[in-house]
Formats: C-alpha cells, structure tokens, sequence
C-alpha cells in the first residue's frame, strides 16, 4: 500500500445478468482472483491477482467473463512510460531483479514482417501440392565435400550421423521443470508421429520418455543435470546449450521449490535444492575447448550422434558460428532475441541479443563465405511463429527451424507471460499436480500435430507457389525473398533486394 | 592382463582399443590421447605415461589407474566409478560429478570439484593430496572434496576464491585455513571428532592407495566448509 501500491493492471468484468454462480471461475483459477460471497451472493472478484491467463474468460458457460486492461494509469509521458515507472517502484519496494517470462514483448522490428515471398507467373509455372509430390524431408548433419569412390567406382555411402526430420521443423528446448509432465509427453508424442525432434532442455529425461528417444534430443548445458551415459545415448542427437536467445551471456536458476518429486529425480539432484546453471561452461574459454566438449560426448556415444551446439544470436554471431562450424559440431542453433522461456531477467530478456533474421543471414554467408557452409547444418529459432517464417528462414539459409512459443499455444498457452510464477492455469508451466492434470496428454499431441501438419501444407503451397518442390531446393535462395520498407543496410545485411527491384 | 600400446594411436583408436580388450588392460605409453574411456563402464585401466584431457568423462563405473600425472578436465560429468592418479592433474577435474571417487596423489590446478553434485545414494568423493588451486568447488552442489596439503604444510591448501556459489556437499581442508578467505554464504569451523570419524575411510583408502600413513595424516588440524543454504539464490528476484 501505499508508496508500494501498484493498481491491477487487468479488470475483470462480469455481466452479472448472464453469470449462474456456478464457480466454475473459483475452481479453475490458481491465481485465486474469483471467490464466492456467501453473505452478498455473488462471485467476487480480486483484479490485483489476475495474469490475464484467459482461463476463467475461455471456460465460463456462458460467457460472463471477460479480463481487459484496467485504465486507471499514471499521466502519460512517452519517456517515462506506466511500464518503466512501475518496474522502478517494484524494485524500489523490494531491492531484487526484474523477472519475466516468454518472449521479448516490446515493439522491436520483426524482420519476417517485412520480408515478401516470390511466385512463380507465365514463365515458370507454379507447382499445386494437391497433385505433385512435393518434398518437405530434410536432413541436419554435416555434408560430405566431395563424392569418394571405392575402387569399383561406387560410390562409398559412409556419412557423418545425420538426424532426419519429415519437415524442417523441430520443437526446441524446454526442460521438464519449466514445463510439466503432460507438456513433454504432449511434445514426445507429436514429434514422434510427425517424424520430428523434440528437445529435453537441461533437464534430464524422464524415464517414462526414454521410449521416444528416437525423435528427442538431449540437451548438455553448463549444469550439466541429468547428464549420464544413458541420456546421452538415449536420443538421436546431443545438443550443447552455450546460449539461449531469450537471456545471452547469463544461466538458470530453477528454484529449490520447483525441484519436486519426479524433476529432482530426472535432474538427479536432491529435492528443494536449487537447480543453478552457472551462465558460462567452466570448462569452455575457447573454440578449442568448445572442441574437446564436442568430441568427449561423441567418443561417449561412440560417434553414432550428431552434437548440435546452440547459441543465442549476438553481436558477433557470424564469427562465433564460424568457430562452431571448425569445433567439429555437427549442427549450429541459433536462437534470436525474441525467443521464449520460463524466466529471465527482464533486462536482459529485452535489451540482449539481435534478430534471429539479421543473424541467420549473416552466418549462412559467413559460411559460404569461408567454404565451410556444409561442414554443419543451420537451425533457427527465436520466434518462429508460422509456415511463412519458416520458408522465410530457409530461405534466407536456415536447414530447420525450432519453435517452442508456437507449440505452447497450441497446447493452451494464451502467452500470459506469467510462468515464473509456477500457476500456470493451462498445465504447461506448472508442476502442481492438479494444474498439470488439466493438460491432456493426448489432446495435446493431438493439436501438436495438427498443427504442424497445417504448416506443413502451407509450406507445400508456398514453395510449390513459386515453382520449387523440395525444400532443399529452396535452401539459401534469397532471390525469392524481397524485403519491404528496409534500409540498404538492412537489405545487405539479409542479403536480399528491395521488392520492386 | 592385455597391455596396449598407444604410439601412435589418436582418441578414437585408443578407445576402440581399450573397449575391445576384457576387464582389464594396461595402455603403455600413453601420449596426451584425450577422452579415454569416456562413458565406460565395468572395466579396470591402468595408464602409464600422460592421458590427454577429458579422462573418464561420463565415466559410468570404470576404474582408471594413471600412474603418472593426467591433464585437464578429469572425470568431467563423471557418474560412477574411480579415477586414481599417482601424480598431478590440470584443471576442472570432477566437473559436475555425480558419483564414483577421484583420489590424486600431487596437486590438482583450477575449478576442481565445480558444480559437484550428489544424488540419493550416489555421493561423490575428491581426494587430493597436495593443494588445490583457486575456485574450487565453485556452484559445489553436493559430494565430497577432501584436500590434505601434504608435502608442505606451511603452504596454503586452496587458491583464491574457493566455494563460490556453493549450496550443497562439503568441503574439507587438512588446514587451519588462515589467511584463505571464504565467500560469506559458507560457514567454516575447525573439523571435530565426528567430522574426522566420517571421513576416515577415504583419507584410509588414500594412504592405502599412495603409501602413506593414515594416523599421521589424521593427526593435524582440519577445517569444514559447509554452505548455509541450498537456496542461494531465492531472495534475488522480483516478479515483473
């Protein structure tokens, strides 16, 4: 109160003419906005504990609900807004670090937004999905530079591992302990029926997944949780996490609260202690210890797994991939500012790191540059939200992309940017088992899939739109992109032309 | 036994070697070969001459003998098993290990027994027996690292900055520890009859492996490092 007192930023209206009291709100709300008054009879309401989740808004029979932005706001001033001030008297009141979830909400460019895909007219005539076999497999590894032959002149077929995917996108990193049980089997089941990748963040594996080991990566990150030989030779591919696009340059601390039951025991670390990710590898200082990390989990896995090492993307992304690309890793992820996660700092979620677009472009010709493109596969990730961005990205030289905010919405997330809280009303970034158990493991493979088999026809018409049957075909061929209200800098930079040029 | 010479063989084909002999092996002249026996388990390797970084990474219930001195990153990821060097070791040994025993003879260099874990019954134990350099045990998280000082006494145990960030296990130090300076999240207290009785097996096993003497060993001053809470962290953050 008082000097403290920040006013609800979200109202809840409540048409009292349609609401039955059913309570429905009451129940389904963890954050505990909604109670029933015994003495006034009605549904009371509290707005200053509401996220804006939707949750009530989605399951009241009979639409009673809804949660809109509260007006009440401090004067205007465009150099201090009501967010900036408000965040002051939060840490003014508390002295602790601003912490947010999901994605980089502020209006930074979206470099997809302004990028325009060709189409083929007259002279080349486009392709129609519905009647020609269009191909959407790719395969991340490295590329041999030339073809050997034995002595009969065959061709000799050895190639590095590979992971295959039926399209070119896969589910990126989340832990099991940012997101729950039903979440992962959700993420596990559709990747394996779509014949993609999911990825076990740095959390360990449950053993009730070891069974989808085929279409999971295993991530090793600086903590290195859950890490043992099993894991590791549990998946088809070892991702090393150097960086994450939504906090670069620092770790992850999920707190001794959150390490429960099943997470302590997938993480192999004892219950309530805090799961701490230091920010750097300590055993990393160079792109020549970067190497001896790469091969110590190939020699561990008997060279049968691809190791991907994934970065956020920052100032100097080309060289630094360059360097990735000589450590003898297999796979660069790069992982924009705009990526999503569980918690971060929200100074450094918002102010560290660069467009996944500008990066991705500048190590697709960084590489090509250095004659080494195809020592590694390219995959993307840091707000990829639709079948446009991914042909976008492949466009622009990406092999795959990764996405992790698109697949939360299709599991429920209604990105209330609120999961550090624990209360996640959806099942997803929760480990109460009673919130968990309100995402369906089944429904939610279910709408996984839907999804992407939606995006996978999209990217169909759009590649058949401009005369091209497979993806591998559009790979790197910028000449079918033009950007839009972009500076030359910028158009060099994505190395691409202006539309109309 | 099988002896293997390792002259001229890289990383890959000295593990193909060892992984192809029985239980046991002897690699001879060894020469800077980095990641051996990563991830391997239920076999016994002694190693003359230099292994390269990474010895034992992921080690998973293998037990190596180096009868020399051993490079960076021992037993990094290190999950069962034990690692013996009848020398000095570089860097980062016992990154993050889980389980399984590191006894050294000499030395160890920075970031020994960082981000060291423990879990259920698996608590791991690094023993060294000369000093240790700075950051060690930073993030510890569990296990054991013992340090005994031997060979000069009047020389401090630890580097600069040792336990940062510390929030589980312990350490021990054969050391009155004046003049080493602690982050203030830890506690330190000179070791007392129960301490010394609960890590008696290890300093014995010690002795037993290098040839000195326990009642000795035992017969100095010790000092516990403990961390206050296994939450460092919690107080930091305002929700936004």
């Amino acid at each position: 109160m008082g000097v403290d007192f920040i006013y609800p930023e979200f109202e809840v209206i409540r048409n009292e003419s349609r609401c039955i009291a059913c309570r429905v709100c009451e129940r389904q709300c963890s954050n505990e906005v909604h109670a029933w008054s015994e003495r006034r009879g009605v549904m009371m309401s509290d707005e200053s504990r509401c996220v804006n989740c939707q949750r009530c808004v989605s399951l009241c029979p009979t639409r009673a609900l809804k949660i809109v932005r509260s007006d009440c706001r401090l004067r205007e001033n465009a150099n201090w807004t009501d967010a900036t001030i408000k965040e002051v008297y939060k840490q003014a009141g508390s002295g602790g670090v601003l912490l947010s979830s999901m994605g980089n909400p502020n209006p930074l460019p979206v470099y997809w937004d302004r990028i325009l895909i060709n189409a083929s007219q007259v002279t080349n005539p486009p392709i129609d999905p519905l009647r020609e076999p269009m191909e959407t497999r790719v395969s991340l590894g490295k590329r041999p530079q030339r073809i050997e032959r034995d002595d009969e002149g065959g061709i000799i077929c050895d190639l590095q591992p590979q992971i295959e995917l039926s399209m070119p996108v896969m589910f990126s990193a989340m832990s099991y302990g940012s997101i729950s049980y039903n979440a992962h089997a959700s993420l596990a089941r559709a990747a394996t029926e779509l014949g993609i990748m999911y990825n076990t963040g740095e959390g360990g594996l449950h053993e009730d997944f070891y069974a989808y080991g085929p279409h999971t990566i295993v991530q090793v990150a600086s903590g290195r949780f859950g890490v043992h030989e099993d894991f590791l030779n549990a998946g088809a591919a070892i991702e090393i996490k150097m960086g994450q696009g939504a906090k670069p340059g620092i770790g992850g601390h999920l707190p001794g609260a959150k390490i429960v039951g099943d997470i302590s025991r997938t993480r192999m670390i004892p219950e309530g202690s805090d799961a701490i990710s230091p920010a750097p590898h300590h055993d990393i200082y160079s792109i020549e210890d970067l190497r001896q990390l790469v091969f110590s989990l190939k020699e561990a896995t008997s060279y049968r797994k691809p190791v991907i090492v994934k970065v956020a993307a920052v100032h100097n992304i080309a060289a630094i991939a360059s360097g990735i690309a000589r450590s003898g890793a297999d796979i660069i992820a790069i992982d924009g500012f705009r990526g999503g996660t569980g918690a971060a700092p929200t100074r450094i979620r918002d102010n560290v790191g660069i467009p996944i677009e500008l990066a991705l472009a500048s190590v697709d010709q960084r590489l090509r540059d250095e004659g080494i493109r195809n020592d590694v596969s390219i995959v993307c990730g840091g707000s990829i939200r639709s079948a446009s961005d991914v042909v976008k990205a492949i466009a622009l030289g990406a092999d795959a992309c990764y996405v992790a905010t698109a697949a939360l919405l299709a599991l429920g997330c209604h990105l209330c940017r609120t999961c550090h809280t624990g209360k996640c009303n959806w099942g997803i970034a929760t480990q109460r088992p009673d919130l968990v158990k309100r995402l369906n493991p089944e429904i939610g493979s279910e709408r996984l899939v839907n999804l992407m088999n939606a995006w996978r026809h999209e990217i169909k018409e759009l590649i058949g739109g401009m005369g091209i049957n497979s993806i591998e075909a559009l790979k790197g061929n910028r000449l079918m992109l033009r950007g839009v209200g972009l500076t030359e800098k910028e158009l060099s930079i994505l190395g691409i032309n202006h539309a109309g040029e | 036994m099988e002896r293997i010479h390792a002259d001229g063989l890289d990383h890959k084909a000295l593990n193909d070697a060892i992984k192809a002999t029985g239980d046991d092996c002897i690699v001879e002249g060894c020469c800077g070969q980095r990641f051996i026996a990563a991830g391997m388990a239920g076999k016994r390797i002694v190693i003359e001459g230099v292994p390269g970084n990474a010895l034992g990474s992921y080690l998973n219930g293998a037990s190596i003998t180096v009868m020399g001195n051993a490079q960076d990153a021992v037993g990094d990821t290190m999950n069962d098993g034990s690692i013996v060097v009848h020398g000095t070791i570089g860097d980062a040994a016992g990154y993050a290990m889980r389980g399984g025993s590191i006894f050294v003879k000499g030395d160890a260099g920075y970031r020994a027994g960082i981000h060291m874990k423990a879990y259920r019954d698996k608590v791991p134990v690094m023993v060294i027996g000369g000093r240790a350099g700075s950051f060690l045990g930073e993030y510890q998280a569990g296990g054991v690292i013992v340090v005994l000082n031997l060979g000069d006494p009047e020389g401090k145990a630890v580097g600069f900055f040792p336990c940062t960030g510390m929030h589980g296990g312990k350490m021990i130090l054969r050391s009155s520890c004046e003049g080493i300076s602690f982050p203030p999240q830890v506690t330190t207290r000179i070791a007392d009859g129960q301490d010394l009785a609960e890590i008696q097996p290890v300093i014995k096993e010690f002795c037993t492996l290098f040839g000195y003497d326990a009642k000795e060993v035992l017969a100095a001053t010790f000092t516990v490092v403990t961390p206050d809470s296994s939450n460092p962290y919690r107080q930091m953050y305002v929700a936004n």
